[in-house]
């Protein structure tokens, strides 16, 4: 137990403030960001996160923006395991043939009002696995999108930038 | 001659020829008539070899039918066996009753090639799903990989299991976490998992076709994205395979450097992957330290490679990122630090007793069933099952590394979270090794196309297991086939088999200590 209690002692706290170009971007969109997730978001963004067909890179970075060090629950980030709870889904893709109707339903079982956001230039536009018989391409050929967070993969800081831009939009 | 050789030679005689522009020279590759094809897996499992992958191709740009394959692996030796099948009789003899993994590559032979394992006693579809029409083979050169399929109606029928008291738990394929979907079907009784069937396919891509329509050069960024979180293996074997089919010698330094990369990629993951298992047992503590130390290497990557996982830096011919020597002192600074603060945490890990409880005789998967299902990497050596390609068929750099594989035996999901403490440690000796011999010279060296109708094979140990490509030039020189066989292929039937007998809240853990992908077993 000491070694533990040692251990996070000596590590402090490790959360980083964004880098001043995110940092400006977000206070630009400061005042509107905050009234919206206040007003529709009660102050707390709840996200879930949909994988529809990536090959998993995405999925890395979105874990990225829960470590201590990016800590994306300061903004009152965090992510479900439910979609019924979920204000946001992130969406990685492209979309699969094969999970087409998962991310169908997972949209549907997503109260409204909801934001659907397409990460990855995978997500955006099927990336280097293109449209063939078994990918649909980007996320908006089967659900509505409202936002896009477009890298391979994009880094933490640019989805967060990514999730803050798209409630500040709304 | 090799063991491998030897066995094939005296069970099929002068059936079995071994001729071919097929590289490298070291994999040795015979032809049989397709009436001894499951003789020749009789024979192999005679001399205690494992099966790596088996796959089908498609000739008929050469005027032939179709190509059924099998790769075998004895210690150092590959052999793999072909067998022609006329395009209008696409039959072939099974062997999934002498090798378990044969089960499902011959479901997904059946189902994206359309030729036939005869004796198999699963005629269900893998990977291609209930949906999908019936004569929807797609990868056979006459199928339109750029047109829409039309769905159909169908249902997958899943082992059902009966009895007082048994009940059925469906999950996914959307889950819980941040993870890729997948559907897993438990029967339980009270808590104790009776029977767990995976279903896959959720993230087929129609990776392997896609190579198809690529060029050479492209196809090194397709396998960099075939599994995310192996993106620097994955590329690496692509263009291994590439690279033994056009002679191409790629400069010391650039091995060196893929060497480089490729250890940072093992520790990266591997850090995370110890970091969730233990929170998957309730010490979120350890997650959050081990990103911690995650993060630190990837911001390093991004820093000297400019990308985060080293995507797209392994290119055909050598590499596309260097090191300069403030770049290799920052690493040896970077793996000092590291090794002081993982020490720390796994004193904290091994001293845990209530940890302790959760990891220990989890998930166990015995020897004895790790070389029935031919698993791979950490599973294989958390299993006792000594593979490693680093130690067994060690390219350049390893030859001079003298890479130290971990083995236990206990099998259990404490053994892969400590195959993985282990190598932690020896990837960290490895890096400041290959830092202090790194060569100087060229990066990169010409690469050319191969001949047409040559193939080439690679194994590369990634940090999940053997990663193993199989590369096919067309008539023209193009990309006639591209197999791909990650770890995952074959470690998701350990897990089948590890969490029998334990209970359902210990399936995480268990889930996590294998961590296989999806996207790389879907394709």
């Amino acid at each position: 137990m000491i070694r533990i209690l040692r251990q996070i002692f000596r590590t402090g706290i490790v959360t980083e403030p964004l880098p001043p170009e995110v940092e400006a971007e977000i206070r630009d969109i400061g005042s509107k960001l905050e009234e919206s997730v206040r007003k529709r978001f009660s102050r707390s963004l709840t996200i879930r996160q949909v994988d529809a067909g990536s090959c998993n890179g995405c999925e890395l970075e979105i874990h990225a923006i829960n470590n201590p060090i990016y800590n994306c629950e300061r903004f009152g980030i965090h992510f479900t395991a439910s979609p019924r709870f979920a204000d946001m889904l992130l969406v990685t893709g492209p979309v699969s043939v094969n999970m087409e109707v998962a991310l169908r339903r997972t949209y549907n079982a997503t109260p409204p009002p909801k934001l659907v956001v397409a990460v990855g230039d995978c997500g955006c536009n099927g990336g280097i696995f293109g449209e063939t018989y078994a990918s649909l391409g980007g996320i908006d050929k089967v659900i509505p999108v409202d936002a896009v967070i477009p890298g391979c993969p994009p880094t933490p800081v640019a989805l967060l930038n990514g999730i803050l831009r798209a409630i500040g939009g709304k | 001659m090799s063991i491998l050789k030897s066995a094939i030679i005296s069970s099929l005689g002068t059936d079995a020829t071994f001729e071919g522009r097929n590289y490298p020279g070291s994999v040795d590759y015979c032809t049989a008539p397709r009436g001894k094809f499951a003789d020749a897996a009789r024979a192999m499992k005679k001399v205690h070899a494992l099966l790596v992958a088996e796959w089908a191709t498609d000739e008929t740009p050469f005027g032939r039918g179709f190509g059924v394959f099998a790769c075998y692996r004895w210690g150092p030796e590959y052999l793999i066996v072909k067998t022609a099948l006329p395009a209008d009789d696409p039959i072939f003899p099974s062997i999934s009753d002498k090798f378990v993994p044969a089960s499902r590559f011959e479901r997904q032979m059946k189902s994206l090639m359309g030729v036939v394992p005869v004796g198999h006693s699963d005629t269900r579809p893998w990977i291609k799903f209930e949906d999908w029409p019936e004569d929807a083979w797609p990868l056979r050169k006459s199928f339109d990989a750029s047109k829409k399929m039309a769905r159909v109606d169908g249902r997958y029928k899943w082992i059902r299991a009966a009895g007082e008291g048994v009940y059925e738990i469906p999950v996914g394929p959307v889950h819980a976490g941040i993870i890729e979907p997948g559907h897993f079907r438990f029967q339980a009784v009270g808590e104790d998992i009776i029977n767990l069937e995976e279903r896959l396919g959720y993230v087929h891509k129609g990776i392997e076709k896609r190579f198809e329509s690529l060029s050479w050069h492209d196809g090194a960024r397709l396998a960099g994205r075939v599994s995310g979180d192996t993106t620097v293996a994955h590329s690496l074997a692509y263009c291994m395979a590439l690279e033994s089919m056009t002679g191409c010698a790629v400069p010391p330094r650039a091995q060196w450097l893929r060497a480089l990369f490729l250890e940072r990629e093992r520790i990266a993951n591997h850090l995370g992957d110890i970091g969730a298992i233990c929170n998957d047992a309730a010490f979120a503590l350890m997650l959050y330290q081990m990103m911690r130390l995650k993060e630190m290497l990837l911001r390093t990557n991004h820093k000297l490679f400019g990308h985060r996982f080293i995507m797209d830096r392994t290119i055909p011919g050598g590499v596309s990122a260097d090191i300069d020597t403030e770049g290799t002192g920052s690493i040896l600074a970077e793996m000092d630090a590291l090794l002081k603060e993982f020490e720390r945490l796994v004193v904290i890990y091994d001293e845990n007793s209530s940890l302790e409880d959760r990891v220990r005789e989890t998930g166990i998967l015995i020897p004895d069933k790790a070389r029935q299902l031919c698993v791979v990497g950490i599973v294989a050596r958390g299993s006792g099952l000594n593979l490693d390609c680093r130690t067994q068929n060690p390219f350049p750099p390893y030859d001079r590394l003298n890479v130290k594989a971990p083995v236990l035996i206990s099998g259990d999901v404490h053994a892969r979270a400590w195959v993985r403490v282990e190598e932690v440690r020896e990837s960290i000796r490895i890096i400041r090794e290959i830092l202090e011999g790194l060569p100087s010279g060229e990066t990169t060296s010409e690469t050319v196309i191969p001949a047409p109708d040559t193939s080439g094979f690679s194994a590369v140990e990634g940090w999940r297991g053997e990663i193993v490509y199989w590369l096919q030039a067309g008539p023209m020189g193009e990309v006639n086939r591209c197999m791909v066989r990650d770890p995952s292929s074959v470690n998701w039937l350990g897990l089948e088999q590890a969490v029998h007998g334990n209970i359902v809240p210990d399936f995480p853990v268990c889930n996590k200590s294998f961590n296989a992908s999806y996207s790389g077993n879907d394709l």
